[in-house]
């Protein structure tokens, strides 16, 4: 089982950034898979909580959405949407958010709203739902994409939620008291904010792939540690549990299909 | 005391053109039934407000009901765009879209607020994003004990709220379990409330003294719908269709595929058409 696509070693990366101390504000898609797999392998005990209110909970399929039912049935509990956000969000008893996007620049900033300007977009995105104050009130954020020029951008219009704003100590000169994002697991590498710039900056690469294919894929110039590792590939564990939660998931979602 | 009622009753009484209009449900509980309700009788220039507007607002919004909406979040959970809400935040159609948009923190306070009786709410948020930039009704509070500068929103007072709940008793005491999201805030914070539900049951008999309850007297209509909630679930009743939010993909695309469906499903439908839902999964 020594192959692996791109993607799965993106989510495995992900994956092993958990702790079983953690508690963690799940994102949908990548991070939901990311976080799931974590705590089918090395983190047993790790709390996922997603903002639908569900608290501890264990899916044996990756949800569709951040409410479906099966969050709910298998959580240790479930509070409503404004004790969510108040009490435990910003209560600051959240150690790590995992967040996606449609946009990152250079210093993990985030863009799911507007490509284009925001009166008259080109396309308009969801928006921010909970990504704001996540971003602000977890102890640390990861955040997982695929790296493309389309994706990883140099400017981006708007920023739905900070990162390291204009880099440096930006999020101190507001008031935040949390890192902010930590590392951002891609499928070509790994990056890691830069301890005083805050700059992005490649720290892993995975298997297969050459620091061309990592520059032709990112919208700026990106940089390389002094030290940069190879990504370990990911185990026979680590693959079955993630393409098991995959077809399990596959499965379910397909079924219960009708017009309303 | 709540009025035990039709439907069409409900919405013609309690929802008037060019009303705030809140239809809560966070993925769970969400009142379709009641939405397609609001289409069928041609209720326009409607100011929605909702949280998470997903497929019943694409719907709303692409049949012409509303004339702007204040949200957190726009999309098809897990499966991509709104493609009628972009449609009319890109292209005006089939008229143009006023937004105001938050981000979900500053959301559920608002609704607690409005709960509440209170004017505002404040939040340690929106720290560094752009929305604050581009929603003047983002604005800040000063802490008068330690100075610490907030984000300040305004309170959420829907003129209706319609949600769906798991059940209630006949004199229109309402159950709600499960992923409860901000309905009861919403509820409360309305100047009158449609809920539908399940069913209409002899003794509610609430699972724990700490149930979320909406008593009869804090509530307007109250109207028996099995399946109310579908393609969206009922916790205990039956699940989400996850495949049914991934085939509006292609149903929302096209403008005409989109009216077809509308037609169909809506217009030359009643509220009795969610029943089959129900039974399917029971």
């Amino acid at each position: 089982m020594s192959d692996f696509t791109p993607t799965e070693m993106m989510i495995i990366a992900a994956s092993r950034a958990l702790t079983n101390d953690d508690v963690c504000f799940v994102g949908i898609g990548a991070p939901s898979a990311a976080c799931n797999v974590a705590r089918l392998t090395h983190a047993p005990d790790i709390t996922l909580i997603y903002e639908s209110g569900t608290v501890g909970t264990k899916p044996d399929v990756l949800p569709l959405s951040i409410g479906d039912g099966e969050l709910c049935d298998t959580a240790l509990f479930t509070v409503s949407v404004p004790e969510m956000f108040r009490y435990w969000l910003q209560g600051g008893r959240i150690t790590t958010g995992f967040l996606g996007g449609a946009q990152i620049d250079k210093f993990a900033n985030l863009n799911t709203t507007v490509v284009g300007p925001y009166e008259h977009p080109k396309v308009r995105l969801p928006g921010g739902g909970g990504a704001p104050e996540i971003a602000s009130n977890c102890g640390q954020i990861f955040i997982t994409m695929a790296l493309s020029k389309r994706g990883f951008v140099d400017k981006l219009n708007f920023i739905t939620s900070m990162g390291h704003g204009e880099g440096g100590n930006h999020r101190e000169r507001l008031g935040m008291k949390t890192k902010g994002p930590t590392r951002v697991i891609t499928d070509l590498c790994i990056l890691e904010p830069e301890p005083v710039t805050k700059e992005l900056t490649v720290v892993s690469i995975h298997r297969g792939v050459t620091r061309e294919q990592i520059v032709e894929n990112c919208g700026w110039p990106i940089k390389f540690a002094e030290t940069v590792i190879d990504t370990p590939v990911p185990t026979d564990t680590e693959l079955q549990t993630l393409r098991d939660i995959n077809a399990r998931t596959k499965r379910a979602h397909q079924g219960n299909k009708e017009a309303a | 005391m709540a009025r035990l009622t039709s439907l069409a009753e409900a919405i013609s009484d309690n929802v008037h053109d060019g009303d705030t209009v809140a239809m809560e449900g966070f993925t769970h509980l969400i009142p379709y039934a009641a939405g397609h309700e609001v289409i069928r009788q041609g209720k326009k220039d409607l100011f929605l407000i909702r949280m998470t507007p997903d497929i019943l607002y694409d719907q709303l919004i692409g049949a012409g009901a509303a004339r702007g909406m204040k949200f957190s979040w726009g999309g098809n959970p897990g499966v991509g765009s709104l493609h009628r809400f972009r449609d009319a935040v890109e292209n005006q159609w089939p008229r143009p879209l006023e937004i105001e948009e938050h981000s979900h923190a500053a959301m559920a306070n608002a609704y607690e607020a409005g709960a509440a009786n209170l004017p505002f709410a404040m939040l340690r948020g929106y720290i560094g994003a752009d929305l604050t930039k581009v929603n003047p009704n983002i604005k800040q509070v000063t802490c008068p004990f330690t100075g610490e500068v907030l984000a300040a929103v305004s309170a959420i007072r829907p003129d209706v709220t319609i949600i769906h709940a798991l059940r209630a008793d006949r004199k229109g005491n309402v159950l709600i379990e499960g992923i409860v999201g901000v309905q009861k805030e919403a509820v409360l914070g309305a100047k009158r409330s449609i809920v539908t539900v399940e069913e209409i049951v002899d003794e509610l008999n609430p699972p724990s003294p700490n149930s979320v309850v909406l008593p009869s007297w804090a509530v307007t209509a109250v109207v028996e719908v099995p399946g109310g909630a579908f393609p969206s679930y009922a916790q205990g009743y039956y699940p989400r269709s996850n495949a049914f939010y991934i085939a509006w993909d292609e149903i929302a695309r096209d403008r005409d595929t989109f009216q077809a469906w509308i037609e169909e499903n809506i217009m030359k439908a009643g509220p009795e058409d969610f029943a089959k839902h129900a039974k399917k999964a029971a």
